[in-house]
């Protein structure tokens, strides 16, 4: 108990320190060292894209291969992936909920972007808009497990299509930083 | 004594999924995983305030809460998000995260200086904030010029039965399990949030975003 309000006093006083730097932005204690070039490790845009399609000793390449480069390098290693994967692709003319067969759809993934709307709701599906952003509370896995194996209506493969774990093991917060106190 | 069997009992799920590899982004390659350059997540919403967008990238996963108090983000790593607004895959603004001395550094959204694999740190913009960097349960926020900030441990918000499906994938289950067992409950990430003015990104129309992390 005690240790609690020495940790409460303790943030009470980092944040009126905070407050005080924060009203005079241009007397930081000091000037830190941003020189130099930073060489890219990892990126992602959609979630799981790497993990799923991306065969396993080509990994750290996707990682290091820019967007605009993705599609020319790594469509027809996520077509192949996609196909041994589900077989909701196998027969000509197979297509996913979105109207997309093996090829076009992913020819949408092999570009690992997040396509994000400035005009409205953002969602990566909603049962409405579809690839508008990616909120904290949408089920994406179940989303990518129905267009990668639920067919044209997502109804095939319906015990591949749900994990069945629906939501955070913890509320968001409504406002920022949106994300829920970590485990302690 | 009952939750720690719990949290002992997800640390040996979250020990299987990181053997047999992961999830949304967390451990997804060899060079990265297990460091403080793996990113786990990423996000992107509208925010509260609906003329803002909020952008989130988490990294270092499956950290369980004692490992938490011990973790922490690299003065090696840059944290960078990439706005493309003209429809080529090219980013044509980066906000980017940084830490120095607990605090974390944002710069942007802002023009980088050149596009691609390298970047050098855009210090000479106006635009941007610092935030001193979380280390408990409260989150310290920090605001500037319609932004705000923050850095630091967050609950996983990732959800997923992996282990079942880790066990799909290697044949040795036909389905998932219902209910199924999210992998990720209990667990820890290091988060960077930060919101912007959606006029300071483009203003209206599609964006193609991501976030990479770069080492120095």
């Amino acid at each position: 108990m005690k240790n609690i309000k020495i940790v409460a006093i303790a943030v009470t006083i980092s944040l009126m320190a905070f407050n005080c730097i924060d009203d005079n932005d241009n007397q930081l204690p000091y000037t830190p060292d941003f020189s130099g070039t930073y060489t890219q490790a990892d990126q992602m845009g959609r979630p799981a894209v790497n993990t799923v399609f991306v065969s396993s000793g080509s990994k750290d390449m996707f990682n290091t291969t820019i967007p605009s480069a993705q599609n020319a390098a790594f469509q027809s290693m996520f077509q192949s992936n996609l196909t041994a994967l589900s077989p909701a692709y196998a027969n000509p003319g197979d297509e996913n909920a979105l109207g997309l067969d093996a090829a076009a759809f992913t020819g949408v993934l092999a570009t690992d972007v997040l396509n994000v709307s400035l005009d409205g709701t953002t969602t990566f599906y909603d049962g409405t808009n579809v690839l508008t952003g990616r909120n904290l509370s949408d089920d994406v896995i179940t989303v990518e497990l129905l267009l990668i194996f639920g067919g044209e209506d997502f109804t095939e493969n319906p015990t591949l299509t749900d994990d069945h774990v629906d939501a955070n093991d913890k509320p968001f917060l409504t406002s920022f930083p949106y994300l829920a106190a970590p485990w302690m | 004594m009952k939750n720690l069997k719990k949290v002992l009992g997800i640390g040996i799920i979250a020990i299987a999924g990181f053997l047999v590899v992961v999830a949304a982004d967390h451990i997804d390659a060899p060079a990265v995983q297990g460091g403080t350059s793996d990113i786990t997540d990423f996000y992107a919403f509208q925010g509260q305030n609906t003329n803002n967008m909020v952008f989130v990238a988490n990294v270092q996963g499956l950290l369980s809460p004692a490992a938490t108090s011990n973790a922490s983000f690299s003065e090696n790593v840059l944290i960078e998000f990439n706005i493309d607004n003209t429809g080529d895959f090219v980013e044509d603004l980066v906000i980017q995260a940084i830490p120095r001395d607990g605090k974390m550094y944002f710069f942007g959204p802002v023009a980088p200086s050149q596009t691609g694999l390298n970047s050098t740190i855009a210090t000479t913009t106006s635009i941007g904030g610092v935030v001193d960097i979380t280390t408990g349960s409260n989150a310290i926020v920090s605001t500037n010029a319609g932004m705000s900030f923050f850095a630091g441990p967050r609950d996983d918000p990732f959800f997923f039965d992996f282990a079942q499906y880790s066990q799909i994938i290697s044949g040795m289950s036909p389905s998932f399990n219902n209910p199924g067992s999210d992998t990720f409950a209990g667990t820890n990430v290091l988060s960077v949030v930060v919101e912007v003015p959606k006029s300071l990104i483009g203003g209206s129309g599609t964006i193609n975003t991501w976030v990479e992390s770069k080492t120095k």
